[in-house]
């Protein structure tokens, strides 16, 4: 530490951090302010540059979010979708691949490695991948689903000559079974793109865990299941936790996939938007005017306060669930 | 999905049986109690068996979906325009078509094959590689040195100098962390914009800068080097000090060679992270030779061309990824180190 005179030490301090505070003051705390408060602002128009160019203030803009004819609360539905679908999905799955990877000795490196590849690839880039492997007429999966013997399924849309799944049971316009057989691919899209992550946290601190506690439950006779039930799980409650929190927070901000795979209207053939998200739906009001040529970005602000509100719920159960269940 | 499915309820039932059978074994009245000693190596071996294959299956069924998308993209790069519109796609081109990384690679051949429509000057091309990757060195190149510079500044003070209110700016700045980024982007489109323009009378629309400020500084990257400047032991200060040797020099001469491995991360880190930026480039650039790489590629191939565009759009994937993919074998073991401490891609 630099000991010496406070007020020298506080100039030389603030000096340092000059650039940061300045750049985190503009681009960082100033716009978490201004957007809290543009969400209350009703029938404002950045464009116009004098004192008054909002009409009131109010929750308006939140009341519009979820008035009829607007679709958010559906982009809401797709999103909490995502979340409670993918995210147990991928944590399950990479536990089993973790453990199965720690409990073998030839080429554990070389499967570690491919289950980490999809973590430094380009998320568009392989999100065109899917689009082309789950193509509707004659892509990858339908080949190697008709060659077992099942029909063309209709994926992205666009094929009316194939199958949708779940026919008959998602009969909402919106939620239709276009709607569903393309979420399936969206989801196993974010599926692959998280699962290296986990599966490295995972593995890095099933190393970590003491061989005595399995050697114990070996000489007491304990099953497989149970010491994985018993022993690996408890002692894996925090990075499960964490990742939980971490992943929960990263679906709920999912926009990258859907667009790679679904284009920029997020969109399956033949349906108007049916994948968007709530980060799509704030990007598209930040940049889309409305018809009179007003920008709509208070819709976008509050959307934003709406996620910014359910991601701090979901972060303060998990921490206080954590505190209660996971334990060493 | 479906085999995938069937496949974790085998191994559920599997270990069902096996654990009842092996209770059965164990308490049969407590007579039968005792097994040889040959017995339970034999038992225990043909486990052991079971348990390797089951692990092996699994571990390679999965490491097969995570490696299918590259196989396909590199497949189908190669193909001909022929091959990919068969009705039945085959699983390895018949013959390899580099025509397809040609158009790629090359807008002049792009120009050419589309008809030579007017001057090659003229010329719109659909996915200008080397101009994509020019802009994002330009923008990946200054961005990561600013930040560099403002992380190594903001981390010396935070660790090193002892000033009132010290200890609540970080945490200020560490909270900033758990605001969503969508939250900062709208204001932040408004300000490159509109107030820029009132200001200082320039637009960020189409301009480097409006690409390269905002990321000038990373709250995670200052988080991370502030926790290894503080492992370096103050004895190596003082001396320092005795030495007369000025807080800059020390700063330069000393901490940031010590501080070397966690720098070159956050290099790494931040050039990938150019590379793969989409959200905020795609908003502020409206004309097309100012894309990014990532933007350009999306941009570049829409999915409603049908299948005729599908080999030159899985080449431009492939020259997209391939850098990164490179960088991953040469660079592992920074990336890793990164990586594991966060939960933030790029």
């Amino acid at each position: 530490m630099v000991e010496g005179k406070k007020s020298i030490n506080f100039l030389k301090g603030m000096l340092c951090l000059l650039p940061a505070i300045v750049l985190l003051g503009i681009f960082t705390f100033y716009p978490i302010v201004n957007t809290f408060l543009m969400s209350f602002k009703e029938g404002y128009n950045y464009l116009i540059t004098n004192e008054k160019n909002f009409e009131s203030w109010g929750f308006g803009n939140y009341v519009k979010l979820f008035s009829e004819g607007n679709n958010f609360p559906k982009y809401l539905i797709n999103t909490m979708v995502i979340v409670f679908v993918s995210v147990p999905v991928s944590i399950t799955l990479s536990l089993l691949i973790a453990v199965a990877l720690n409990s073998i000795k030839p080429l554990q490196r070389f499967l570690q490695t491919i289950f980490f590849l999809p973590y430094v690839t380009n998320t568009i880039a392989i999100g065109m991948v899917f689009s082309v492997m789950f193509e509707s007429h004659q892509g990858l999966m339908n080949t190697l689903i008709t060659s077992l013997g099942g029909s063309s399924i209709n994926w992205l849309g666009g094929n009316t000559q194939a199958v949708l799944i779940g026919e008959g049971i998602f009969t909402h316009p919106f939620f239709n079974a276009q709607w569903f057989t393309s979420m399936i691919v969206l989801l196993a899209y974010i599926v692959w793109n998280s699962l290296p992550f986990k599966v490295l946290i995972l593995l890095s601190s099933l190393q970590s865990i003491d061989k005595q506690y399995y050697q114990a439950a070996q000489i007491d006779g304990t099953t497989k299941a149970r010491t994985f039930m018993r022993i690996t799980v408890p002692l894996l409650s925090p990075q499960i936790f964490y990742l939980l929190i971490t992943s929960f927070i990263g679906a709920f901000k999912e926009y990258t996939s859907v667009v790679a795979i679904f284009g920029d209207n997020a969109q399956s053939v033949g349906q108007k938007n049916n994948m968007a998200t709530v980060v799509w739906y704030i990007y598209q009001k930040t940049k889309e005017q409305s018809l009179s040529g007003y920008p709509q970005t208070s819709l976008a602000a509050a959307g934003a306060v709406i996620l910014f509100i359910i991601i701090m719920i979901f972060t303060a159960i998990n921490s206080y669930v954590s505190k209660k269940k996971v334990h060493y | 999905m479906w085999i995938l499915i069937l496949c974790l309820i085998l191994v559920v039932i599997i270990t069902k049986i096996k654990e009842n059978h092996h209770n059965i074994e164990r308490c049969v009245d407590g007579k039968n109690f005792y097994e040889t000693v040959d017995e339970t190596i034999k038992r225990e071996k043909s486990q052991k068996v079971i348990r390797y294959v089951i692990s092996y299956s699994f571990l390679i069924f999965f490491a097969l979906f995570m490696l299918l998308p590259f196989y396909w993209m590199i497949i189908t790069s190669l193909k001909t325009e022929a091959e990919i519109s068969l009705l039945r796609p085959t699983f390895f081109p018949k013959e390899f078509a580099w025509e397809n990384y040609k158009y790629v690679l090359s807008a002049k051949y792009q120009w050419e094959s589309s008809g030579k429509i007017g001057s090659f000057d003229d010329f719109q091309a659909r996915f200008d590689l080397w101009r994509y990757m020019y802009n994002t060195l330009v923008v990946g190149v200054i961005s990561t040195i600013g930040t560099l510079v403002t992380t190594v500044m903001a981390a010396f003070a935070f660790s090193r100098i002892k000033f009132p209110g010290r200890e609540f700016l970080f945490t200020l700045f560490l909270a900033t962390m758990m605001v969503p980024g969508e939250m900062m982007v709208i204001t932040n489109y408004i300000t490159v914009t509109k107030t820029a323009k009132d200001i200082f009378g320039i637009t960020g629309i189409d301009s480097y800068w409006a690409m390269i400020v905002p990321f000038l500084i990373s709250v995670y990257y200052i988080y991370l080097l502030r926790q290894n400047f503080r492992q370096i032991p103050n004895e190596l200060y003082y001396a320092a000090k005795v030495d007369g040797t000025s807080d800059l020099k020390y700063l330069i001469k000393i901490m940031v060679p010590i501080a070397m491995p966690t720098l070159i991360t956050i290099t790494i880190l931040k050039l990938m992270g150019s590379w793969n930026a989409y959200v905020w480039p795609m908003m502020i650039t409206r004309s097309a030779d100012k894309r990014l790489i990532t933007t350009g590629l999306r941009l570049g191939f829409s999915d409603s061309e049908g299948r005729s565009v599908q080999g030159r759009q899985m080449a431009a994937a492939a020259v997209v990824t391939a850098p990164l993919l490179i960088m991953f074998v040469l660079l592992r073991k920074y990336i890793m180190r990164g990586v594991s401490r966060s939960g933030i891609k790029g």
